[in-house]
């Protein structure tokens, strides 16, 4: 557990780390808390040549509301997530999993932008962001881009961030006035980190029934998702129990399910409708 | 201020190594030290073809290499010292590199020394190792199959013993009403103490003396064996066992890195540093359990038990460790009929060789098994005879006023009320009111469980004279020395090793009340083979029970002779003086006096000593017990399973323990716990896994599931206190209980929580995904 030796550079600013990715030749990689990246290097199985330090970068931290979407600077740790006052106003479910990611320790270095941009598959953010319409703001050599997330994410560890761009915040929709929002997670008992952990966000009409329906799920497989069939199926309907179940029932399908030590496919997928059953139940209950 | 034994005060030990100034091995730091790095079989059974290390020695920084054929000559294999007699054991010790063939994944094959521990671990990955691979058998039911492969051609079908104790007249269980038998599997588990092993040596080439700081539980042992493994006198050989972040059994065996990291400190004459890293530590170190245990009780209607059997397959790994053939053995065969009185028992262990890190202790060391089997068929009985639990237990539990009971493989169980003890447990859980509460949530489909555990343990180890009977390779007595200084401060040493039992704390608890002085002024010193003449170490819950004798004897001596100095100087017969508070006092005349402080000065100064009284004030003791102690206790676990997904809900644990006198109920109750969170932690989340070919899968934290503080309810623990007979301080050892009752306890709460399935037994642990199979299966019986 003794990383190889790599070259360490700080940037002040957005277009000095974009300047050394560009220095690096492809071995230069990001760091900010550090807390997915440096375990990787222990192991080994992550061997960059340069390590780019943007903790410093300030213009990447806080939180703002910019129209109908709360943007989070990629250097925003889930500690001050989870207490944001902006987050708790507009976003609670947002601070919800943020309390729930690793430990004291963790939360108070992991940053927003990293968990996103290390795409772990068992991550919790990447289910938030999926329900809440995120959006990957990018600034590489060409410019500022925006990216949705399901174009972000791509599997496990794998994102389409080009590799001279930088993660500079997360954006996310704050959902119609009376929705309501939760994330439930099924802890893995060693690591910590999500064997399925599902957000959920619903409203409904008046009369019952339902016109806003978001579920992302993480942990299960490869890469977090969205569970679109599910949601068409409950569009729309009434929020019976019956119409959530069957709705419940749905929610693996349109995500890989993985297996570990811990839990099988079979299995997982069953985590999938039980939590997503559990979760929306919640919020159109 | 005297009356201290018994009080509930706060570690001293703990506001260094809480404020991080504790001295680890790691915290060794010496000039011109060079580090360790071991290259480690990727294979779990392979022959070696060749090994390259040109590429390795021409990296900058690095000393040197050595291979097997390098070492093989100059570092003898590490011996078992636990040969179980009469059972045709065949050791296979542990070479310190294996040369020829590699026979678990992990085994080390080369170890680089380099200027820095980097660089000595970029240097591992230019060492080539080209192997054969031969099939690797993991499982011992597998490994002692005809058909499998052999890992020793001396050892046909894995066989390293078949050991037998006890015998049940056949008939016991042909005529019985009701027989119970269960397969039992008491799964693969790693220790994880926080801080891995790891060692620094220093060779002073002048003297040809060799220092070797390392992470053990019994420095005099690591010398006795490490002086025979590098051929050193002992009296050239200094360990040192400095602060030590835990062990658990895992740090009592003698491994060979530490011998490796000495002879290259001899041989390149500067100071070696190795440290183990945690993915090394699941590698590496010693896995313990792994035992498959098939169990049969004989029984009558009305809930009497006659008779116990057992055989036990254990998995020994891939070499005998230095206590591997006695944990399956002695201390689990011993205990097989736990805290019942049952006429007839007879337990058959078969030591298996597998391709597997090899197993020794940990916490408890074949009690947990011997009392998971017992307790467990005891419920399995109870239910097969549709009576409550408790109610087996009450009918079956040794009886007060038959103490010492002596149990048929010839345990003397030492003191104790166990109905008591059980009483006091259901009372404290509520155990009516839970059973009515059960019920009415099993109408509504809500699957909540009640365990009990009524365990007893055999610790204390041990009287030597059995210790030598049973194969031991070495004495089980105990040291201290008690040494008082001219200002009346007193130094404790001890041949035990705590680490992080808090002995620092009781044993000073115990002199400062036998002298009358403040605790302040006693300090223990432990862990070093040149300064502490002789000792066995800490495990087996003996360091209070054997050393705490020896604490007491000696101290009672110092008493001795200081009264003698104090009545020459008031002029007296020592008859006529008491001792109280720290004073010596003339009888009926108790302005007439000395304290302790003013004959400490006394007898060091010498100036006006007694005749035939030598200078200065010291007491020592060498205490061989006469016989083992044995803590009892019983447990209760309440969980709530949840249907959808299988998820124990831990809601409540209560244990009531009988640990005999207790010195300082905080940190015995901080025992329980952590015993507890180790015993909850095996029977729910901790498993070690290979894959078939021998891969060890669980080779981190990310998927070795360690006990959480947030997994636990609060702990609901009590005591009854019944002194041992058989050491001065009556204490009977509180280290391994938690391990010892727990896994039974919420087993059988989760198998009473899922009887309306139809459950019966589900192998440890029970993770979710099992307990949920098991009740769709249930389901689908229905």
């Amino acid at each position: 557990m003794i990383p190889v030796s790599f070259d360490y550079v700080r940037a002040a600013s957005i277009p000095e780390a974009i300047q050394l990715l560009k220095n690096s030749n492809g071995e230069g990689k990001l760091i900010a808390g550090g807390h997915s990246l440096v375990p990787l290097m222990k192991f080994r199985l992550s061997n960059p040549g340069t390590l780019i330090d943007i903790s410093d970068v300030n213009e990447m931290k806080g939180v703002g509301i910019v129209g109908s979407r709360l943007v989070v600077g990629a250097l925003t740790t889930h500690a001050e997530v989870a207490e944001d006052t902006a987050v708790l106003a507009h976003l609670p479910v947002l601070a919800e999993a943020a309390k729930q990611i690793g430990d004291m320790q963790v939360r108070n270095k992991g940053t927003v932008g990293g968990n996103i941009a290390h795409a772990d598959p068992s991550a919790d953010l990447p289910a938030v962001a999926l329900a809440l319409d995120a959006v990957v703001h990018l600034t590489g050599e060409d410019g500022e881009e925006k990216v949705p997330i399901q174009e972000f994410l791509l599997g496990p560890f794998i994102t389409s961030l080009p590799e001279t761009s930088v993660v500079t915040a997360i954006s996310f929709a704050v959902p119609p006035a009376g929705t309501q929002s939760t994330y439930l997670k099924y802890f893995h008992p060693a690591s910590g980190y999500a064997v399925v952990g599902v957000c959920a966000v619903g409203g409904k009409t008046a009369e019952g029934l339902v016109n806003h329906v978001r579920i992302g799920i993480t942990g299960a497989g490869d890469c977090a998702f969205r569970t679109e069939q599910a949601e068409k199926f409950l569009f729309g309907k009434p929020a019976t129990l019956e119409n959530i179940k069957q709705a419940a029932s749905l929610a693996a399908a349109d995500g890989d399910m993985g297996e570990d030590l811990f839990a099988s496919s079979e299995y997982r997928a069953h985590l999938c409708k039980v939590y997503t059953e559990r979760a929306l139940r919640k919020v159109l209950g | 201020m005297t009356k201290v034994v018994g009080k509930p005060l706060k570690r001293k030990e703990d506001p260094k190594l809480i404020t991080g100034n504790g001295q680890f091995t790691d915290d060794i730091k010496l000039t011109g030290m060079l580090y360790m790095a071991v290259k480690r079989s990727q294979h779990a059974h392979a022959r070696i073809k060749r090994i390259s290390v040109d590429a390795a020695l021409k990296l900058p920084g690095v000393v040197a290499v050595y291979t097997g054929k390098d070492v093989q000559d100059k570092i003898k294999p590490i011996r078992s010292i636990w040969l179980v007699p009469g059972c045709d054991l065949i050791a296979k010790d542990r070479v310190p590199l294996a040369v020829d063939k590699v026979n678990y994944t992990g085994e080390a094959v080369a170890v680089v020394i380099a200027e820095s521990r980097y660089l000595a671990s970029d240097a591992l990955d230019l060492i080539d190792v080209v192997y054969e691979e031969l099939p690797a058998v993991v499982h011992q039911e597998a490994a002692i199959e005809g058909s499998a492969p052999v890992i020793y051609n001396d050892v046909p079908g894995n066989v390293a013993f078949t050991w037998k104790a006890g015998e049940v007249p056949e008939e016991v269980f042909a005529n019985a009403e009701v027989v119970v038998k269960q397969r039992f599997y008491e799964q693969r588990v790693a220790a994880n103490p926080m801080e891995t092993r790891g060692a620094v040596a220093q060779y002073n080439p002048g003297s040809g003396e060799l220092t070797l700081w390392c992470t053990s539980q019994n420095p005099h042992i690591h010398r006795l064996q490490y002086s025979e493994a590098l051929g050193i006198s002992e009296t050239k050989l200094r360990i040192i066992a400095p602060d030590v972040g835990g062990g658990f059994g895992a740090k009592i065996a003698v491994y060979t890195e530490e011998a490796l990291a000495a002879f290259a400190a001899m041989d390149l004459k500067q100071p070696v540093k190795w440290i183990e890293d945690r993915q090394e530590h699941f590698l590496a170190t010693s896995h313990a359990r792994d035992q498959v245990i098939t169990t049969e009780l004989a029984g009558t209607k009305d809930g009497k038990i006659l008779a116990i059997r057992t055989r036990n397959v254990a998995s020994l790994g891939a070499y005998l460790s230095t206590m591997g053939a006695g944990v399956p053995t002695i201390d689990f065969g011993l205990m097989v009929t736990g805290a019942y009185t049952i006429p007839y028992a007879q337990a058959e262990t078969i030591g298996v060789y597998t391709n597997t890190t090899p197993t020794d202790a940990y916490r408890g060391a074949g009690k947990p098994e011997a009392s998971y089997q017992i307790e467990r068929i005891v419920s399995l009985f109870a239910e097969k005879i549709g009576m409550d639990p408790v109610e087996v237990r009450r009918k079956n539990l040794v009886q007060k006023g038959s103490f010492p009971y002596t149990n048929p493989m010839g345990c003397n169980y030492d003191s104790g009320d166990y109905q008591k003890v059980l009483e006091q447990a259901l009372e404290a859980a509520g155990y009516a009111g839970l059973r009515k509460e059960q019920e009415e949530a099993r109408k509504n489909g809500r699957l909540l469980g009640i365990g009990i555990s009524t365990y007893v343990e055999l610790c204390g180890l041990g009287p030597s004279a059995v210790a030598g009977a049973i194969g031991f390779g070495g004495g089980l007595y105990e040291n201290c020395t008690v040494r008082v200084h001219p200002s009346g401060k007193v130094t404790v040493l001890t041949g035990a090793s705590p680490h992080g039992q808090g002995e620092g704390t009781t044993f000073a608890q115990v002199v400062a009340e036998k002298f009358g002085i403040p605790i302040e002024d006693v300090e223990l010193f432990h862990g070093d083979t040149h300064m502490i003449s002789m000792g066995w170490g800490t495990y087996g819950s003996r360091t209070t029970p054997v050393a705490g004798g020896a604490l007491a004897i000696a101290a009672d001596r110092v008493i001795e002779k200081a009264i003698k100095i104090a009545a020459h100087e008031l002029e007296v017969s020592p008859e006529e003086l008491k001792f109280e508070d720290g004073a010596f006092m003339v009888k009926g005349d108790p302005d007439k006096k000395r304290t302790f402080k003013e004959i400490a000065w006394s007898a060091n100064n010498a100036w006006n000593l007694p005749a035939g009284v030598e200078p200065a004030l010291e007491g020592q003791c060498f205490f061989d017990p006469p016989d083992f102690v044995y803590p009892f206790g019983a447990h209760i676990c309440v969980v709530e399973v949840d249907p959808d997904t299988g998820v124990v809900d831990l809601k409540k644990y209560v244990s009531v323990d009988d640990v005999g006198r207790i010195l300082n109920p905080l940190i015995v109750e901080g025992q329980v716990h952590g015993g507890l969170a180790q015993g909850i932690g095996q029977a729910l989340w901790e498993q070690t896994v290979y894959s078939e070919k021998g891969q060890l899968l669980s080779g981190t934290f990310m998927d070795y599931a360690m006990p959480k503080a947030k997994f636990f309810p609060m702990i609901e623990s009590s005591f009854v206190e019944s002194p041992s007979p058989v050491n001065p301080l009556g204490a009977k050892g509180v280290g391994e209980t938690g391990t010892t009752a727990a896994p039974s306890a919420v087993v059988n709460a989760v198998m009473d929580a899922l009887k309306p399935y139809g459950v019966v037994d589900l192998e440890m642990p029970l993770t979710p995904e099992k307990v949920w199979k098991a009740i769709q299966k249930g389901r689908a019986v229905k």
